[in-house]
């Protein structure tokens, strides 16, 4: 259940070249295990679908990988793999769901056809009956109706059409699927069923997900573990409930204060101020800095710290607030485990500027 | 409990008493279509008998899906298209003619990096309004449009810029100070947020709160985020199929939601205090508008559905102080025949969770409660 499917170490991405470019990722590091789902989040312009089409080698130019690594199991660097090899890992062992189901499906070839695509592709020696037999099963795994398989993309929903691209991408049985808002432009209910379905698939036939989404909320909800981007950087990565109940982050604080809650006290929440830096001009030092309400000296003149580890190796971050030099606000350091009630006297953890502006509070 | 006519509904927001200041009554629009082989006078159903009152200093939000007739309400109150049937009402008196009613209501839309003209910088996009309705000119076109950039929170040297030259937020500003140029009473705004960064949302979910408490405006709020109509709005006015099937205070909707589709709404919101996964009462999709489906448009897909919710449309009824539902479970007085389940129970099992309080659950005949 633990073993590493992909490690992806020091990933560098850049759009242009020379001094223009524009650093999308820098220096990323990620790692996601069998049957584990790991949610990405992130602003647009953060980075995080560059970084899925990276590892994907589906990065157009002018977009460049600069630096780094990235291990399908332990045996191919999907970096410097050559076609043969990634022809041989694309959909067989990875495969993708774009955000626009609507534009990646073909809408003058049946949905039938587009799976027999597929399996022709990868499968030459499936007979035509076998592939039409397996295009059912597929759709039906979604929960389509398997005679659906003679329409055309315009007769179904767009959450339908998402249904038959997760079952595409799960045609050839994948140990990983990289997801990028797959459910961004569907209503809640849909994108709810969908989930489910996913959630349900998952746990059959133990494909591991990277869940790309700008929605923290439903991470939190879905996910196993979650790395937040911030202007092309990791800034945290931790298990799932651990970002959502104790962020170690200012980024991650302030994403999480700017999602309304569904209960409770209805109070004033303040977002984050200022809005995402634009990657061609970019502040010194800590690339939130301008917009954190935490930020020292240190932040302003040098570059964010590598991602630390804190609680004992658990999770990680990169702020220079939690490399142990600085008293950590309480809100940036509230403990992990659920026993311990909110609020409770946090060990090393300093009292002092406990209402910075990104806190949500009344 | 009070049976309340749909054209009598009122909001929550104490509003009682004094006139709303923008009004839709029983408004109504059809859009024809030309559908294959079927009949002549083929109509999407887009808004059916809607009615809303938008107080001063009151946000009303408009929750609902795609397709559920949210904008083309916007549009209605906007009076950028003509209602079917129906009518909008201004300070309780019919619309006005066009310019005058400009001057008082407002629309703010969804997209700021398609609503703002390209070639042409803030200054232009603010100053236009203020020409066109003769409302400054001179030395004091550059003051006023410094004490619009003041009022969304932007600098005055913002007047300079283009739009490229600005983050989605502060084109969403811009796009608000325009609307806000004549001093109207009344704003708009269709799904204003949901084009931006997340991290943005609040700073002007916040600026519409503000012009709330500080200028009085009265706000219409559309969005399909529950959880922000939940943080900002006073009132919130559930859609379904172009029907409002829910309304009331918008704490009280969310968190005891009286009809199916809310709950079904709220269910499947993005929620990670939620401790196990919530289960969906209510899958399927909204009904094609072309030939609604009879009595109430959400029974094909409640849970609940009883005999009488395929057969007539239901009323709102007052389930709370203020708090309406559109929706038969909430009836009382029912036949037997007439609450029969419509189909058998589905897996998910048949008993409420919380929809429905004891006291308000349907009685058979002979265990009248209270």
């Amino acid at each position: 259940m633990n073993d590493l499917l992909l490690s992806v170490h020091g990933l560098c991405v850049d759009y242009g070249l020379g001094d223009d470019a524009v650093h999308a990722v820098v220096d990323a590091d990620l790692e996601l295990r069998s049957g584990e789902v790991l949610g990405l989040a992130g602003e647009s312009g953060s980075g995080k679908s560059t970084l899925a089409y990276a590892i994907t080698r589906l990065l157009r130019p002018p977009g460049v990988i600069t630096a780094g690594s990235a291990w399908f199991g332990s045996s191919v660097n999907l970096l410097t793999a050559d076609q043969r090899e990634l022809r041989g890992l694309r959909w067989n062992e990875i495969a993708v769901v774009l955000q626009s189901s609507m534009n990646a499906l073909n809408p003058v070839l049946s949905i039938g056809t587009q799976f027999a695509d597929v399996l022709r592709a990868h499968r030459p020696d499936m007979s035509r009956a076998d592939r039409r037999a397996r295009s059912g099963q597929l759709l039906e795994m979604v929960g389509i109706p398997a005679d659906r398989l003679n329409n055309y993309p315009h007769e179904l929903s767009g959450g339908m059409r998402q249904r038959v691209m997760i079952a595409t991408a799960l045609a050839l049985d994948p140990s990983v699927v990289i997801m990028d808002e797959p459910t961004t432009a569907l209503d809640v209910v849909t994108q709810r069923e969908i989930l489910e379905e996913l959630m349900a698939l998952r746990d059959r036939l133990g494909f591991a997900v990277l869940f790309i989404s700008h929605d923290l909320s439903l991470l939190a909800e879905i996910a196993d573990s979650i790395a937040v981007m911030y202007a092309g950087r990791l800034v945290e990565r931790a298990e799932a409930s651990a970002v959502f109940r104790a962020p170690r982050h200012p980024y991650s604080l302030g994403l999480l204060s700017s999602f309304p809650a569904l209960h409770g006290p209805r109070l004033a929440m303040e977002g984050i101020p200022g809005s995402p830096p634009d990657l061609r001009n970019m502040p010194s030092g800590c690339p939130f800095h301008p917009r954190c309400g935490y930020a020292f000296d240190r932040c302003r003149s040098d570059p964010p710290p590598p991602l630390l580890d804190l609680d004992a190796g658990t999770r990680v971050a990169a702020c220079w607030l939690q490399d142990g030099r600085e008293a950590v606000p309480a809100e940036l350091a509230r403990p992990t485990v659920d026993a311990v009630p909110v609020g409770a006297e946090v060990p090393g953890a300093a009292v002092a500027a406990d209402s910075g502006p990104t806190g949500g509070r009344a | 409990m009070t049976i309340i006519p749909l054209d009598r509904t009122r909001t929550a927001n104490g509003a009682s008493g004094g006139t709303p200041v923008l009004e839709a009554r029983g408004l109504t629009k059809h859009f024809p279509v030309h559908a294959r082989g079927g009949a002549r006078r083929a109509a999407v159903h887009a808004v059916e008998d809607v009615t809303l009152a938008l107080p001063q200093a009151g946000i009303t939000a408009v929750v609902g899906e795609s397709g559920s007739g949210k904008s083309t309400l916007a549009r209605l109150l906007a009076q950028l298209i003509k209602p079917t049937a129906g009518a909008v009402l201004l300070d309780g008196v019919p619309a006005p003619g066009r310019q005058r009613y400009t001057r008082q209501v407002q629309l703010v839309l969804q997209d700021p990096f398609s609503s703002l003209n390209p070639v042409h910088n803030t200054r232009y996009h603010l100053a236009r309004p203020l020409r066109l309705h003769g409302l400054a000119s001179g030395a004091n076109l550059d003051t006023q449009i410094g004490e619009l950039l003041e009022r969304v929170a932007l600098s005055p040297s913002f007047a300079a810029k283009y739009p490229h030259e600005l983050s989605g937020g502060q084109r969403q500003r811009v796009a608000i100070a325009r609307a806000l140029a004549m001093q109207p009473r009344v704003l708009l705004a269709d799904e204003p947020v949901s084009m931006l960064d997340v991290s943005i949302r609040l700073g002007v979910l916040n600026l519409l709160a503000d012009l709330r408490d500080r200028e009085g405006l009265a706000i219409l709020y559309v969005t399909h985020d529950i959880a922000s109509a939940r943080y900002l709005a006073d009132v919130i006015a559930v859609m379904y199929a172009g029907q409002i099937i829910e309304s009331g205070p918008a704490a009280q909707v969310t968190d005891d939601p009286a009809h199916p589709y809310t709950q079904l709404l709220l269910s499947a919101a993005p929620d990670p205090d939620r401790a196990e996964p919530p289960s969906l009462r209510g899958r399927g999709a909204p009904p094609n508008l072309i030939r609604p489906p009879s009595g109430c448009r959400f029974h094909p897909r409640c849970p609940f559905a009883m005999t009488v919710c395929a057969d007539e449309r239901p009323v709102a009824i007052e389930v709370a102080p203020g708090q309406t539902s559109a929706c038969w479970l909430h009836a009382k007085g029912l036949t037997a025949a007439q609450s029969r389940p419509l189909r058998e129970p589905g897996p998910e099992g048949r008993p409420l969770t919380k929809p429905v309080t004891e006291a308000q659950r349907p009685q058979g005949p002979g265990e009248e409660k209270r």
